[in-house]
């Protein structure tokens, strides 16, 4: 009951976008979705559309892991040591909210154009999401047990590693999901902005080259895709963290 | 006195990176086709203001970000109170919301350069368009979850329905709006810097963009700076924002 209530909007969307498209007659801008569903049967055949979308893929998950690795560990570092932190923290207050497609060119200029250019983009997107919820998951790790890991004498290494850790590890996930999300936004951008390759790109062309349906049918694709991918996240997330993890999401 | 001492210890920390910068660039360990020295990106950010539009190109930024960002949040929370308000409107409604928000916002670009040209309508319709899930989602949040005695008290005190939502929903969803407009913010400044870049509108993502075709490092750099610059002001504007419209919560319910 719930699922087709929340069917009955979209249908009738596409519904009256059909009637629309049909009423205005052939237009260069837009299509009825029937056509769109074909053009995108048709990319589909042809491997157009899967050849683009492991390049937007490739980049995005390459950016999400250099970044998000980098800002793990800068995270986890200033999570631990206080000093270390109360020292950077004007230095990422004033680099933080440079808008990671103001790097394109620095990165274009370094780089050219191609997959390092789109890995860069995207690892920087990436980097801050990380460092931020990581440095908060490990300030809010239970200071009984850091206690224990004392009381144990555990070495700052060990302490990290078997304590800290797996104490942070839901929130962490939780800030690797959104980084994962910030990853094909971030990639698809880098595409329709400059980089000849990918999704957002293909998209631009059949813009471009006055094809609405094929444009659309690339434009709904990147929306299934980061659906997707946020679906998936979401399940790993419950599977490995069960109770931890749900907790974390509602908040 | 101890926070001062650590915010003058992080300006050391700050001065001392930018000193590290120029040695590496003085050295040449990176080409300086790739990294100006900071004098050099001083001098492109003065050049820029004095010679040339740089400072019109930083006006362009700022007006399409809050153009999009002012028409976005408007909207955002006007659909926020409408969806959030009705049980009907949530759940009809909210799920197929839920479906369009993962959407690249930058992948209506094509669309909207389809339907208005490389115009300044386009930036505006793409920034508008990118930063209202934000705002949306929160006012949504925001009315549905309001206290149900805040609703009875409404009743009892027979306010009408206008002025239900301005003296108890509004308030209370407030703060779920303000974090709403916040993030909004933020896309609004990363879309208006795509659309410059691709419709080549008056703004600091043509800026850079043309200093990059003509490998002028500098100008670049100059160009990050003020968009970064754009940024800290207008986290630091909403944080007043915020601090003075929510100074009725107690400290604690925040």
């Amino acid at each position: 009951m719930k699922a087709a209530k929340a069917l009955v909007f979209p249908v009738v969307l596409i519904i009256l976008a059909e009637i629309g498209a049909r009423a205005g007659g052939p237009s260069d801008s837009v299509a009825p979705p029937s056509e769109i569903f074909a053009t995108f049967l048709d990319a589909l055949r042809d491997g157009s559309l899967l050849a683009a979308t492991r390049d937007t893929l490739i980049s995005a998950f390459a950016g999400l892991l250099v970044g998000a690795g980098l800002g793990l560990a800068v995270g986890l570092a200033l999570g631990s040591i206080r000093t270390l932190d109360r020292l950077l923290e004007l230095a990422l207050e004033l680099l933080r909210p440079v808008p990671s497609v103001a790097v394109i060119p620095i990165a274009l200029v370094a780089l050219g154009f191609g997959y390092s250019l789109e890995i860069a983009i995207v690892a920087v997107a990436c980097f801050w999401p990380l460092l931020i919820l990581s440095r908060a998951a490990v300030r809010g790790v239970e200071p009984r047990l850091i206690e224990v890991a004392r009381a144990l004498r555990l070495s700052p290494l060990q302490e990290t590693l078997k304590i800290v850790a797996p104490a942070a590890l839901p929130r962490i996930f939780v800030a690797f999901r959104l980084a994962a999300g910030v990853s094909l936004v971030v990639a698809v951008t880098v595409e329709i902005a400059v980089n000849p390759q990918g999704l957002g790109y293909e998209a631009m062309t059949a813009g471009q080259a006055l094809r609405p349906a094929l444009m659309l049918a690339y434009v709904a694709w990147i929306g299934v895709v980061g659906y997707a991918l946020n679906v998936l996240l979401i399940l790993a997330q419950h599977r490995l963290f069960g109770q931890a993890g749900r907790v974390e999401a509602a908040r | 006195m101890r926070a001062l001492g650590w915010r003058l210890a992080g300006l050391a920390v700050v001065a001392a990176l930018i000193a590290l910068w120029g040695e590496i660039a003085a050295l040449k360990l990176v080409s300086p086709v790739f990294l100006p020295t900071p004098a050099r990106v001083w001098t492109a950010l003065e050049h820029g203001f004095s010679q040339s539009d740089l400072g019109a190109k930083l006006v362009g930024t700022v007006s399409h970000m809050l153009g999009g960002w002012a028409a976005a949040s408007i909207a955002g929370v006007a659909l926020g109170a409408l969806i959030g308000s009705s049980k009907a409107a949530r759940e009809y409604i909210a799920p197929t919301l839920e479906f369009l928000r993962p959407l690249p916002a930058s992948a209506v670009i094509p669309v909207a350069i389809a339907l208005f040209g490389l115009t300044p309508q386009m930036a505006l319709g793409v920034i508008a368009f990118g930063s209202i899930w934000p705002v949306l989602l929160a006012a949504t949040r925001g009315f549905a979850a309001i206290e149900p005695r805040l609703v009875e008290v409404e009743r009892v005190l027979g306010l009408t329905c206008w002025q239900g939502v301005v003296k108890i929903s509004l308030p209370s969803a407030a703060p779920d709006i303000l974090a709403g407009l916040r993030l909004g913010l933020t896309v609004s400044l990363i879309l208006a810097v795509v659309c410059e870049m691709i419709a080549g509108l008056d703004g600091l993502g043509q800026w850079v963009l043309l200093a990059a075709r003509a490998y002028k490092s500098a100008d670049i750099f100059a160009g990050v700076a003020l968009l970064g610059a754009i940024g800290v002001v207008a986290n630091a504007g909403l944080s007043v924002v915020e601090a003075r419209a929510l100074r009725w919560r107690a400290p604690s319910a925040r």
